[in-house]
């Protein structure tokens, strides 16, 4: 027999979201599965509405989905121990973001520091390079392709430079707005976070332009070769991870907006931010090796 | 390890509790909608268990044209999407999926939580894996047929000279991995906050830890398939050269990332069957489990090396000889922790008082085949033995030692051996050893005739074969036929069991110690609600 209490732990009743997140994310995979080998193949399918029949889903859903949770949240069936658990799920999500970030970064080490010097004759791959294609030279940026495929390197000078800037001030400016939501000082919060939407909204914007420009001026494309590939959907997937984290930053906002978090409750405020610091450091890292080195 | 439990309500009012939240919703929104973790594990498994068959089948076609030299059944296109695709469900869709519905139906009793951390996530996790095979096996319908690169889809098999339907293979893998991820998320988390007061770390049941640790290994590798299926894509769709040496790239790139991937995969289905194994053990051995801290060490340094071994995979493929070197060492390391647990196991079984029952049976089997499978996998990892053996049918008998007599086993034995939990009525047992019988010798007549004709040079994965092989080929193909007609009386049983039998006590096992055998038989719709305390 005991007379400690315990904080009993939410386990939510049944809820229609998780299934119908499934079907979302089966009109997304099948969608694209199809809406990619028609592209290939030149023709029209159901392919691309599916796609977006999905994705319309997956939005319906997330937004049911975190509607239930604000709700739970806000009447305070949430313990510290749930709070935790949320924490901790974030966490772990974040690694796996990181790991996968790890495939192209590991990627472009391999096709940079190996393949590019075998394709040049290094370690006992002469006859490689002699009978395949004697005219490669092995410098990286991979300005022409071992096939003849010629392209411009991007500059880490200039816009990227700025984006750089740009995306540091926006993490500083989210963790000003951290400070603000935990001192109570809402104006600061309301401020601080709309500077962040801001410079996330401006680092896409001037993303895009890059990618113009670079398609347009350079001729850097997707298929130009390992230095486009790698450049394209390591800078791609970063950008699409700054929308998603603006996205979800926009909800906070909305949330802050309606008088939401507390100074000690505010895991979905901790989160997007933790998941905005998280793109900050991969896109350091990829100004870092992508551009720079 | 031993716990030992004091209730912290009185007893009427926590059977009053259990009378008042026992109510099952009715009808499929009961499974379509349910957070419990014991629904949930339901349905991972009785999905792992039609995927088992669905895979199945495809490897009785595999035999089936396999029986006698030359081309008898099937083209050999359509021989080459069969060994793909039952590569792909047995991974993916029955080992993977059986191991996380154990999972989610243990793991909470054993640490006395009230369910998974995650209730809602949870049931995501399992919504998307019958989504994600069905777009698979769809795209076998597709004009130009499924997936025929083998499960590993090596480029430039997959992007170069592979199909149509590669993409919806590419998206498949894609959400299957978001399910992996969330259920493994859910499981750290649950056993990093959920565990009872006084559960402790080293007093956490075996199961337990290397499910931690195998959650681990899922979070780190399942993001970086995910990354190579793109970078597939994008190869064959959308021009770019990964993979293709002309731009710059290299096919052995890909099999470096996806070996990164691909040998944590196979821990990933091994350590919870080592964690089964540890359970049922000392269960029947009457005995506690010998060295259980080193078990978990042992576990854990199997964990962090598989991160440093992928390259064994590709011995034959080229490497610097100091990598090949420091790959060869590495796996043979391997070989020192998972001997740890052989001998703790055998350790725990000397002079206990033992009895035989079905999931002992499988057990002890699962060691001495496991083991086996092992042994074959130290031969392999000798290099130059390797330029013999790979791409043979000796690595095919090496690796089905390891998965259908280890995790596949193990998967069967954790079903018997919880099955009384679970349904409230024990099993057959004379069926139950039916089944382990004719399971054990046709799965050796499978098997193990495999090594003897890979040694010979019969290469895997190639629908005919040199006449000098027919005889073995016969002999193996009988003993696949009788090990899939084996597993229909695993069927009776289950259903059997489902339906009525004798009425199991709480504790089921006499041996059993852990916090799920001290809730009734069947457990309860929800669980310690109200943690217990462990002393």
């Amino acid at each position: 027999m005991t007379t400690k209490t315990y904080e009993k732990y939410y386990v939510p009743a049944q809820s229609p979201w998780p299934i119908v997140g499934a079907i979302a994310l089966f009109c997304i995979a099948f969608g694209a599965g199809h809406f990619v080998i028609d592209i290939s193949k030149q023709q029209s399918g159901f392919g691309g509405y599916l796609l977006l029949a999905g994705f319309a889903i997956l939005v319906f859903m997330l937004v049911g989905w975190f509607r239930n949770v604000i709700d739970e949240s806000m009447s305070g069936l949430y313990s510290n121990q749930m709070d935790r658990s949320f924490r901790q799920g974030m966490s772990w999500f974040i690694v796996s973001e990181v790991m996968f970030f790890m495939a192209f970064f590991g990627a472009l080490f391999y096709g940079r520091m190996i393949a590019m010097q075998w394709l040049g004759g290094s370690s006992n791959n002469a006859m490689t390079f002699e009978l395949l294609w004697p005219n490669f030279e092995p410098v990286w940026p991979l300005v022409k392709t071992p096939g003849g495929i010629e392209t411009q390197a991007m500059p880490w000078t200039g816009l990227p430079l700025i984006n750089t800037a740009i995306l540091v001030i926006s993490s500083v400016t989210l963790h000003f707005a951290h400070t603000g939501l935990e001192q109570q000082k809402r104006g600061q919060l309301k401020l601080m976070l709309l500077l962040t939407l801001l410079l996330g909204a401006t680092f896409l914007g001037l993303q895009v332009y890059e990618y113009i420009h670079a398609y347009r001026d350079l001729g850097l494309r997707l298929d130009s070769g390992f230095y486009g590939n790698t450049f394209f959907l390591l800078t791609g997937f970063h950008g699409l991870h700054v929308t998603l984290g603006a996205i979800i930053l926009l909800f906070v906002f909305f949330r802050v907006l309606k008088g939401h978090f507390t100074p000690e409750k505010h895991f979905a405020f901790q989160a997007a931010a933790w998941y905005w610091h998280f793109v900050d450091v991969v896109w350091i890292c990829l100004f870092v090796i992508v551009y720079i080195l | 390890m031993s716990v030992v439990i004091t209730e912290p309500n009185d007893h009427e009012q926590h059977d009053h509790e259990h009378e008042h939240h026992d109510h099952k919703p009715a009808g499929i929104k009961r499974w379509l909608y349910t957070t419990n973790h014991k629904d949930i594990g339901t349905m991972y498994l009785v999905f792992a268990l039609i995927m088992f068959f669905i895979g199945g089948a495809m490897a009785m076609v595999i035999r089936l044209e396999l029986f006698q030299p030359g081309m008898q059944f099937v083209e050999p296109h359509f021989f080459n999407q069969m060994t793909t695709v039952h590569g792909l469900i047995m991974v993916f869709g029955a080992v993977m999926p059986a191991f996380t519905g154990l999972a989610n139906w243990m793991i909470p009793m054993m640490i006395g939580a009230p369910d998974m951390a995650l209730p809602r996530m949870n049931n995501w996790s399992f919504w998307i894996l019958p989504f994600a095979f069905l777009i698979l096996l769809l795209s076998l319908f597709m004009p130009g047929g499924g997936p025929s690169f083998g499960w590993t889809f090596y480029a430039p098999l997959s992007t170069t000279y592979s199909g149509d339907s590669t993409a919806l293979f590419v998206f498949s893998v894609h959400i299957m991995g978001i399910s992996s991820i969330m259920g493994a998320i859910n499981v750290i988390v649950t056993i990093w906050n959920m565990r009872a007061p006084g559960m402790t770390w080293m007093k956490m049941p075996l199961f337990v830890w290397t499910w931690f640790i195998t959650a681990f290994l899922l979070i780190m590798v399942m993001p970086v398939l995910a990354g190579v299926v793109t970078m597939v894509l994008t190869d064959k769709y959308f021009g770019t050269s990964f993979f293709d040496a002309a731009g710059g790239g290299d096919p052995v790139l890909f099999q470096h990332i996806f070996w990164f991937f691909g040998h944590p995969e196979v821990y990933i289905m091994i350590l919870p069957a080592f964690g089964i194994v540890s359970a049922i053990i000392p269960t029947f051995a009457r005995k506690r489990l010998f060295g259980y801290a080193s078990m978990v060490y042992a576990t854990a340094s199997i964990a962090i090396l598989s991160f440093l071994v992928w390259a064994h995979h590709m011995f034959t493929t080229g490497m610097p000889v100091f990598a090949t070197l420091f790959f060869m060492y590495a796996t043979m390391l391997i070989a020192v922790p998972t001997g740890v647990k052989v001998f703790n196991w055998v350790a725990t079984m000397w002079r206990g008082a033992m009895t035989f029952e079905v999931p002992m049976m499988f057990a002890l089997a699962f060691i001495v085949l496991f083991t086996i499978g092992g042994f074959s996998g130290l031969m392999l990892a000798i290099t130059p033995a390797d330029f013999q053996y790979h791409d043979t049918y000796f690595v095919v008998a090496h690796f089905h030692y390891v998965l259908v007599t280890g995790a596949i086993f193990s998967i069967v034995a954790a079903v018997y051996y919880w099955l009384p939990k679970w349904t409230g009525n024990m099993y057959d047992e004379t069926l139950g050893q039916w089944h382990f019988w004719c399971s054990l010798i046709s799965v050796n007549m499978l098997f193990f005739p495999m090594h003897f004709v890979g040694l010979a040079g019969m290469p895997r994965r190639i629908p005919d074969y040199a006449l000098q092989f027919a005889d073995f080929n016969a002999f193996i193909s009988i003993g696949g036929f009788l090990f899939g007609l084996s597993q229909l009386i695993f069927v009776w049983v289950l259903i059997k069991c489902a339906r009525g039998g004798v009425k199991a006590t709480d504790q089921v096992w006499e041996g059993a110690e852990g916090l799920e055998w001290e809730v009734p038989s069947p457990a309860p719709y929800h669980t310690f609600e109200t943690p217990p305390v462990i002393k």
